[in-house]
């Protein structure tokens, strides 16, 4: 009796481990077949993007454009920061990082660690725009005059040709692409915001407070340019997908998706398509600037 | 003689006051909860539609469909790390510990864990789950994150309802030749079970709602419906956060349905559960 | 005679498996009974390990961090003083009980003392809803209704200051320190307030002189609670704060509380440098903080259990 319980017990385990067995090797073959078949026609698979919160929108757009076009192609997008998509790619998270920094020395260190090497394709640039409350009177800054006022040396409109009021600083957190961007080009390599600088989330929520806020001054992706706010030109020259194009405005940088190693299959046909017209077209439409 | 009559109505005008004051403050509290409802009723109404409630983030018009799936797997996930967990903690301090310096400590740790910040839960799970143990941004790793976080209602409330089991149900139980366990499982659980799965389910709804510790464990902004735990997921409160503080075009009616969406969900299921718990507490009196 | 030895073994043999059994779910129960501590210490040992690096550097330090008042990460060297953001966190926090405390304990002590069964019961369960509400609900609520309302109200230059994200964190106090406290009320034994009444008091007197007394620990440690969830809630902050890292005591400027420069910079940080380990030691510092408050208030509320326990 004692016999036969334990028989039973040993025959559940038994089949229990064979099912999972059976279903672990079930499922090798058919991941392992999925890359193999993409042919020209039909491309079939799935894509995780991570990273830049600049770049999600655009990556977004990307992505709902390429699924239609392929309707086997599942394609995920996630903000949350450049660092985080960079560190899922070392981790092999995800299959591109989406970035509005540069690849940092210490990142490539890591990822070489792991015998691999990034592969930067630069997909979009960003002109920052300065902008001001719609009320605002000043039209016009100098570069010195913003990165005076950036490190808090001008603290009044009225020393910039506005009204009697004190400035309000806006700018994004010390982690974002767009903070180091404005500093190495605005603030200066060795000098510093002020501290009094609100160091917001998003460039939507700078956008917000801009509005809101009557003395406040900003600076966002000229994506984020909108009818509520007034941009401020710099040096005479006002920031637009077109004046950054032209060369004509100062202020701009590039957007990077990184790959680990060389895109391949459905990786590399999505690199291209992004490169291409109706990947340039959509950059275009969200507010970005082409690469080319 | 008149002035301890004095006296009096002085104390009466004094009590009258004071219930005014008093009153005035519980009103205020009620009111602005109203008025937090009122205003996510107004300004998330509009938004709701079949569509929206079962359609995909990126189609025109936009649905969030992927984020309450989300949120339930997470829920879920939570749930299932959590629950056996916590009530086994739960009987154990009601049940087995004995009271000593240990049991203190448990305790302690308990309460100490109930505060720990819900961000501190997310640098915790990014550094563990995430990083160490290599689960990646998933559903797992915010399941275990959020699992954590959960763990002191659970065990709190197991033990309070244990506790309100008579000990004559027990004495009568081990008399009969029943063994601890076996009291413990058919007489003492099923009579604390309504105490257990309200607590529960409050806890699980916070976890549901809470956006911080998922942040950097589990979400994705935009992502497919998750196939395996090993997934990225969406979720609500922080599909919320993203919407409110990202997008170009801002979508206040997305904002605030989700919102509305999370908000009325959270509250139908603490509802149900009370509603249970007392019914149930009718059948049962001691 | 076959048959009944057979069955007597057959129960003997269960009798075995159970008792075995019930060693086993004893010993796994026990086991769970650690999991707090474990979940706790463990907590506590991956924030000392990920801040190690910031804490060892000969540029960056316990020290210096804890006494600069520059957050600039990307600055050369990189600076990583954050006295600032503990300010900021003792502002916003400071706004929020200054509000949820009295109004928090004078709507309990409506609800304990004063008011009607039923509306006791109304009460509750809104009280419950307040805080099952999503913080980041909250934070909404703070962008787009308070913060503006407040804007106007106080004249101040942005609607994103430590006092916009203290008035929405009251709110979110609220809940907590009305049901601890209205719990220690009514936790008070009913004869000394049969007692205090049958001498006259009224139900105030009563109140003042004999429930709120016998239920302070309660209170406190309601308080302590309230405090606790304020230092530690992030959502309402990132999004109504404002985030400058100026140092200051003033209300109506922006505040960068710890938790918010967290959940602000962990996305962007290369992950495993120093900027990360320094945001490790700020969520550190955050722990012990929020340790010690719940420390207290455990100790308090202990205090209070014994006196009542007979």
């Amino acid at each position: 009796m004692k016999m036969r319980k334990w028989l039973t017990i040993g025959a559940v385990t038994a089949l229990a481990a064979g099912t999972i067995a059976l279903a672990g090797c079930g499922s090798t073959p058919a991941k392992t077949a999925e890359p193999t078949t993409p042919a020209k026609a039909e491309l079939s698979g799935t894509l995780t993007v991570a990273g830049s919160d600049t770049l999600v929108n655009v990556a977004q757009a990307w992505a709902k454009a390429f699924m239609a076009e392929n309707p086997n192609v599942q394609i995920a997008v996630k903000g949350g920061g450049s660092g985080t998509g960079i560190a899922s790619l070392i981790n092999g998270q995800v299959d591109f990082a989406n970035s509005s920094r540069e690849m940092k020395a210490e990142e490539k260190d890591q990822l070489a660690a792991k015998g691999s090497e990034a592969v930067e394709t630069k997909v979009a640039r960003d002109g920052i725009a300065v902008i001001a409350n719609s009320a605002n009177a000043v039209e016009n800054l100098t570069k010195d005059q913003l990165g005076q006022i950036y490190r808090g040396e001008v603290t009044n409109w009225k020393q910039v040709g506005g009204a009697d009021k004190p400035i309000v600083l806006v700018s994004r957190d010390p982690s974002s692409g767009t903070y180091e961007y404005f500093k190495e080009a605005v603030v200066g390599k060795e000098r510093n915001y002020a501290k009094s600088a609100k160091l917001l989330p998003s460039n939507q929520a700078i956008v917000d407070e801009v509005k809101a806020n009557a003395d406040a001054i900003g600076y966002v992706g000229v994506g984020y340019e909108s009818a509520d706010v007034k941009v401020v030109a710099l040096d005479g020259v006002k920031a637009s997908v077109d004046t950054v194009l032209d060369g004509s405005y100062g202020l701009s940088r590039g957007l990077y998706m990184y790959s680990n190693g060389q895109p391949k299959d459905l990786a590399k046909a999505y690199i291209e398509w992004i490169l291409g017209s109706a990947g340039q077209q959509i950059v275009t439409d969200e507010g970005f600037v082409p690469v080319k | 003689m008149s002035v301890q009559r004095n006296r009096v109505r002085q104390a009466r005008a004094v009590e009258a006051a004071m219930k005014l004051v008093t009153g005035a403050c519980a009103a205020a509290v009620m009111l602005s909860a109203a008025g937090l409802l009122g205003y996510l009723l107004v300004r998330g109404l509009p938004a709701m539609s079949w569509s929206f409630l079962t359609g995909m983030p990126l189609k025109d018009p936009p649905g969030i469909w992927p984020a309450i799936v989300g949120t339930f797997w997470l829920t879920v996930g939570t749930a299932a790390f959590a629950l056996p967990v916590g009530i086994a903690a739960g009987i154990y301090l009601s049940e087995y510990a004995k009271r000593g310096r240990l049991t203190r400590l448990i305790r302690l740790s308990i309460a100490n864990m109930a505060g720990v910040p819900s961000i501190v839960y997310g640098l915790f799970g990014a550094a563990l789950f995430v990083m160490l143990l290599r689960f990646g941004l998933s559903l797992l790793s915010g399941s275990l994150t959020l699992a954590c976080l959960t763990l002191p209602v659970i065990i709190t409330s197991t033990e309070e309802a244990l506790r309100q089991v008579p000990q004559d149900l027990r004495q009568a139980s081990l008399a009969l030749g029943a063994t601890r366990w076996r009291t413990i499982s058919k007489v003492v659980l099923p009579a604390a079970a309504p105490g257990i799965v309200t607590g529960s389910i409050l806890g699980l709804s916070r976890a549901a709602g809470e956006t911080a510790p998922v942040m950097f464990t589990a979400v994705f902004f935009l992502t497919g419906l998750p196939k395996s735990p090993f997934d990225k997921v969406m979720a609500l409160p922080y599909h919320i956060y993203i919407m409110a503080t990202q997008p170009v075009r801002p979508q206040p009616l997305v904002v605030w349905g989700s919102a509305l969406v999370l908000v009325a969900g959270v509250s139908i299921v603490n509802v149900a559960a009370a509603a249970w718990r007392s019914r149930a507490r009718k059948k049962v009196r001691w | 005679m076959s048959e009944s030895s057979e069955a007597k073994l057959d129960r003997s043999s269960r009798a075995a498996t159970r008792r075995a059994a019930e060693a086993v779910v004893g010993r796994l129960i026990s086991l769970s009974g650690w999991s707090a501590i474990a979940v706790l210490t463990a907590i506590a040992v991956f924030l000392a390990s990920n801040a190690w690096k910031a804490l060892s550097d000969p540029q960056v330090g316990l020290i210096r961090m804890l006494t600069g008042t520059s957050w600039y990460p990307t600055s050369t060297p990189p600076l990583y003083g954050f006295i600032q953001y503990i300010i900021a966190s003792l502002r916003v926090t400071g706004v929020a009980l200054a509000i949820a405390v009295p109004i928090g304990i004078a709507a309990a002590i409506y609800i304990s003392e004063f008011a009607p069964a039923r509306l006791k019961g109304i009460a509750k369960s809104v009280i419950e809803f307040m805080a099952a509400v999503p913080s980041v609900v909250y934070g909404l609520m703070g962008v787009y209704v308070l913060g503006p309302a407040l804007k106007d109200l106080f004249g101040m230059q942005s609607a994103l200051t430590a006092l916009s994200a203290g008035v929405v964190l009251a709110f979110m106090a609220l809940p907590t320190i009305i049901s601890i406290s209205e719990d220690a009320m009514h936790s008070v034994p009913s004869e000394l307030r049969q007692g205090s009444l049958a001498l006259g008091n009224t139900h105030w007197q009563t109140t003042r002189k004999v429930i709120v007394p016998a239920a302070s620990s309660g209170i406190f440690a309601s308080v302590m609670l309230g405090l606790g969830r304020a230092i530690g809630e992030t959502m309402v902050v990132l999004m109504v704060a404002g985030n400058s890292m100026e140092l200051t005591w003033s209300l109506t400027t922006s505040a960068r509380p710890l938790t918010a420069v967290i959940a602000g910079e962990m996305g962007e940080v290369v992950q495993g440098g120093l900027h990360y380990s320094a945001l490790f030691v700020v969520g550190l510092t955050l722990f012990v903080v929020t340790f010690l408050v719940n420390l207290a208030a455990d100790l308090v509320l202990e205090r209070q259990r014994a006196r009542w326990r007979r």
